[in-house]
C-alpha cells in the first residue's frame, strides 16, 4: 500500500521528480521550491510544471562578481535555515565563479572566470554585487591588475543577462553616497543599454534573486521591470501598502519613541521616520530569512534601502523628511516654514503700521465727501 | 465722475474662492499628514484615513478649479487673460511695475492706478499659479504611487524617478509654507490697496465690481 507521502499530488510529473531525486535533491524541497518561486513571480499555479521543467533541465552558467561591496548580498543569499532556496539553486545552476564561495583563489580563480566567460559567451548569467568606482581611472578597485570598470564592462557585454544584486550595483548604494569619494556608479550607468535588471535592497532578498534566475531559465528573458529597472513582481508595490501596521497608520496610532507603549503594541512607525510610504519592495510579503521577519515587523522603520540614493535621500533615518539643504540638522521643513511665515507677518505688520501713517498717498482724496 | 467697472467675472470669483477653500483645507490636512498631531485611542478609528481622504478630495476640487481658471485665461475679459499676469512685457507695464514697487518700498509716493491687477500683484499671482501647478503635479505623482502602472503613475511616475520620492515630498511640503507666506502678504496687500486706492479692491473679489475714477487712469 502506498502512503500519502509516496503519492505524487503535486502538478509536477513523477518522472521529472525522479530525475531530480537522482541528482541528490530531495523531492519535497524541490516541489516546495518550484511552488514558492512560481508564487514569488506572481505566476498562476498552472505554471509550476513549466517552472519545474526549466529548472530541472537547464543548468545555466552563472558568474558572480563583487566590486565595491560588503558581501552582504552573498551572505544574504547563502544564509538561512535548512533547506534554503539559495542552497537549492546552487544545485540547479552552475556557479562558475564567485569570490565568496569558490574554493580556488588567486590566478587560478581568475583563470576560471576568464575561461567561463569565453566558453559561455552570450549564455551565462552575470550577477554583480557592489558598485564600480570610476574615479582615478578605476584605481580604487582592481582585480588581478584590471580595474573593476574594465572587468565589469567586459563581463556585462558578454553575458546573456546581468542581474545587479543589492543597492550598490543597482544604484551605486553606500559607496556612491555623498561625497562619493571614489566616484562609484551602478552597473547600468557603467554599461548603458545592456540587458540588466536591478534587484536593489540592502541586502538583496534571496527569494527575489532566485525567482529572477528561475524566470530567466523558464522564459529565456528577464522579467518585466519598472522605471528603475526593478522587476515588477518584487518591486511593484509600495511597502506602506502591504504593511501589517497599516491599520494603525490609517487609524492614527503611532509610536513616538522606541520602546514606548505604542511601539510595544505594534503601532505604526511613521513618526519614527519609516520610509515605507516612499519605498517599493516586497519585504512585507516575502520577508527575510525564510519568511521569518522583516524590519517593520521587528519594530524598526523601513529605511528605503531599495530606492536610488537611499543613503542620502532617505536619511535622517529617524525623521520623515530629508534635511533641508543649507540649513542645520535641527531645522525641519516646518520650523523653517513657521519662521518664514512669522517673518512675513512681522514684515507686513511693520509695513502696515508705516503705511497707516503715510499721508497724501491715497487716491481720490478730493472726492471724499465730508458729512457733518 | 466715478465709474463702475465689471472687472472680475463670475468664473474668476468662483475659482478664486474655491482655491482659497482648497488651499486652506489642503494645508491643514497636508500638515496633519506631515506630522499627525492627533493620536487615536482606538484602532477602529480612521483619523489619518479621513485626513488623507480629505486631502485627495480637495486635491481633485483644487485641480479642477485651477484648470478652469487657466482655461478662462483664454476666454474671459482682458483682466482675466493670461496676458494680465505678465504685465512687464510692455514698456508701460514695466514703468507701472517700478512705480508700484517703489510705492511698496517707501521710495515713491504714487500708486499705479489700475482697473485690474496692479503689475506687482499680477507678478505674484503668476508665481502663485506656478506653485499651484507644482503642488498638483507633485501631489498626483505621490498619489499615483499607491498603484504603480495606474493612470496617475503612468502619467507622472517619471517625476518620482527624476526628483526622488523624498525630495518630492520635501518640496511639496515646503511649498505649503511658501503659500502660507503668500496668503499673509496677499491679504495684507489687498487690505492696503483697499485703503489707499479707494476703488473697492476687496469687495471686488466678492462682487466683481470696482469703482474707478477714469481721470486717475
Ligand atoms: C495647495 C496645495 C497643497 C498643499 C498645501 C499640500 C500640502 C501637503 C503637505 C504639507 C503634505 C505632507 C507632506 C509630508 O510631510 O510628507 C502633503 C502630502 C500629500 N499631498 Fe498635498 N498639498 C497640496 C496639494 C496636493 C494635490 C493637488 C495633491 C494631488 C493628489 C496632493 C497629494 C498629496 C499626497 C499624495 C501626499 C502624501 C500623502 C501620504 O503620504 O499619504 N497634494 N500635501
Ligand atoms: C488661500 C488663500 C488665497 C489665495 C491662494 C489667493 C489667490 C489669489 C489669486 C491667484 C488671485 C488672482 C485672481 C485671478 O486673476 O484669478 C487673487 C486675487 C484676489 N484675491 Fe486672493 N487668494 C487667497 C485669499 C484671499 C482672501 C482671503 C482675500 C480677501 C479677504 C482675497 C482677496 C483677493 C482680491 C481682492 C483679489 C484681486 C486682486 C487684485 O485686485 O489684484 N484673496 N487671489
Ligand atoms: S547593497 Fe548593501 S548588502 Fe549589498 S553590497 Fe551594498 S552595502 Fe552590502
Ligand atoms: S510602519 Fe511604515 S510602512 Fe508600515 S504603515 Fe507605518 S509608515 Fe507605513
Amino acid at each position: 500500500m502506498k502512503t500519502d507521502l509516496e503519492v505524487n499530488t503535486s502538478p509536477i510529473p513523477e518522472e521529472l521528480l525522479q530525475r531530480v531525486e537522482a541528482r541528490g535533491i530531495n523531492r519535497r524541497d524541490f516541489i516546495k521550491f518550484c511552488t514558492a518561486t512560481t508564487a514569488a513571480l506572481a505566476l498562476p499555479v498552472s505554471f509550476i510544471p513549466t517552472v519545474a521543467q526549466a529548472v530541472e533541465d537547464k543548468r545555466p552558467p552563472v558568474i558572480w562578481v563583487e566590486y565595491q561591496s560588503c558581501s552582504g548580498d552573498s551572505e544574504a543569499f547563502l544564509r538561512g535555515n535548512q533547506p534554503t532556496a539559495g542552497e537549492l539553486i546552487l544545485d540547479l545552476i552552475s556557479l562558475e565563479y564567485s569570490d565568496v564561495v569558490m574554493a580556488a583563489s588567486g590566478h587560478q580563480a581568475e583563470e576560471a572566470k576568464h575561461q567561463a566567460m569565453e566558453k559561455y559567451k552570450g549564455q551565462y548569467i552575470l550577477v554583480v554585487e557592489g558598485s564600480i568606482p570610476t574615479g582615478a581611472d578605476g584605481a580604487y578597485c582592481t582585480i588581478a591588475g584590471e580595474s573593476a570598470m574594465v572587468d565589469c564592462k567586459k563581463l556585462v557585454q558578454n553575458a546573456a543577462a546581468t542581474i545587479c544584486v543589492g543597492s550598490c550595483s543597482s544604484f551605486g548604494g553606500i559607496p556612491a553616497a555623498a561625497p562619493n569619494p571614489t566616484n562609484a556608479v551602478s552597473v547600468s550607468s557603467l554599461v548603458p543599454g545592456a540587458a540588466i535588471i536591478n534587484l536593489p535592497g540592502c541586502p538583496v532578498n534571496a527569494t527575489n534573486l532566485t525567482a529572477t534566475i528561475v524566470h530567466f531559465m523558464t522564459f529565456g528573458k528577464l522579467p518585466a521591470v519598472d522605471r528603475l529597472g526593478r522587476p515588477k513582481f518584487a518591486y511593484g508595490k509600495r511597502i506602506h501598502d502591504n504593511c501589517e501596521r497599516r491599520g494603525h497608520f490609517d487609524a492614527g496610532q503611532y509610536a513616538e519613541a522606541f520602546g514606548d507603549v505604542a511601539h510595544r503594541q505594534g503601532h505604526c512607525l511613521y513618526k519614527l521616520g519609516c520610509k515605507g510610504p516612499e519605498s517599493f519592495h516586497n519585504c512585507p510579503t516575502v520577508r527575510y530569512n525564510e519568511g521569518i521577519s522583516w524590519p517593520v515587523m521587528a519594530g524598526h522603520g523601513c529605511i528605503g534601502c531599495s530606492e536610488p540614493g537611499f543613503w542620502d535621500t532617505m536619511s535622517p533615518f529617524y525623521r520623515r523628511l530629508p534635511k533641508v539643504p543649507g540649513f542645520g540638522i535641527e531645522d525641519t521643513a516646518d520650523k523653517i516654514g513657521i519662521g518664514l511665515a512669522a517673518a512675513t507677518a512681522v514684515a507686513f505688520g511693520v509695513h502696515g503700521v508705516a503705511s497707516c501713517f503715510r499721508k497724501g498717498d491715497a487716491m481720490e482724496e478730493d472726492k471724499v465727501v465730508k458729512e457733518d | 465722475m466715478l465709474k463702475i467697472y465689471y472687472v472680475w467675472e463670475l468664473p474668476v470669483r468662483i475659482c478664486h474662492w474655491i482655491n482659497v477653500l482648497s488651499v486652506i483645507m489642503l494645508s491643514i490636512t497636508g500638515f496633519f499628514i506631515g506630522s499627525p498631531f492627533i493620536t487615536a485611542p482606538e484602532t477602529s478609528m480612521y483619523v489619518m484615513g479621513w485626513m488623507r481622504f480629505l486631502h485627495f478630495a480637495f486635491a481633485y476640487l483644487f485641480t479642477v478649479s485651477v484648470a478652469a481658471r487657466i482655461i478662462w485665461m483664454f476666454i474671459g475679459n482682458h483682466h482675466a487673460s493670461w496676458k494680465a499676469f505678465i504685465p512687464w512685457v510692455t514698456a508701460e507695464g514695466r514703468q507701472n511695475f517700478i512705480k508700484m514697487f517703489r510705492y511698496y518700498t517707501f521710495t515713491g509716493k504714487k500708486i499705479t492706478y489700475e482697473v485690474g491687477h496692479n503689475p506687482v500683484a499680477a507678478t505674484a499671482y503668476l508665481g502663485i499659479f506656478a506653485l499651484f501647478i507644482f503642488q498638483i503635479i507633485s501631489g498626483f505623482a505621490m498619489y499615483g504611487q499607491f498603484e504603480p502602472g495606474g493612470f496617475w503613475n503612468g502619467l507622472l511616475g517619471g517625476i518620482n524617478v527624476l526628483v526622488g520620492n523624498q525630495w518630492l515630498r520635501l518640496l511639496h511640503h515646503g511649498v505649503m509654507w511658501l503659500l502660507a507666506g503668500f496668503i499673509i502678504n496677499h491679504i495684507y496687500s489687498g487690505w492696503l490697496m483697499d485703503l489707499k486706492m479707494r476703488n473697492g479692491t476687496m469687495s471686488g473679489i466678492f462682487s466683481g465690481y470696482r469703482y474707478i475714477e477714469p481721470e486717475d487712469l
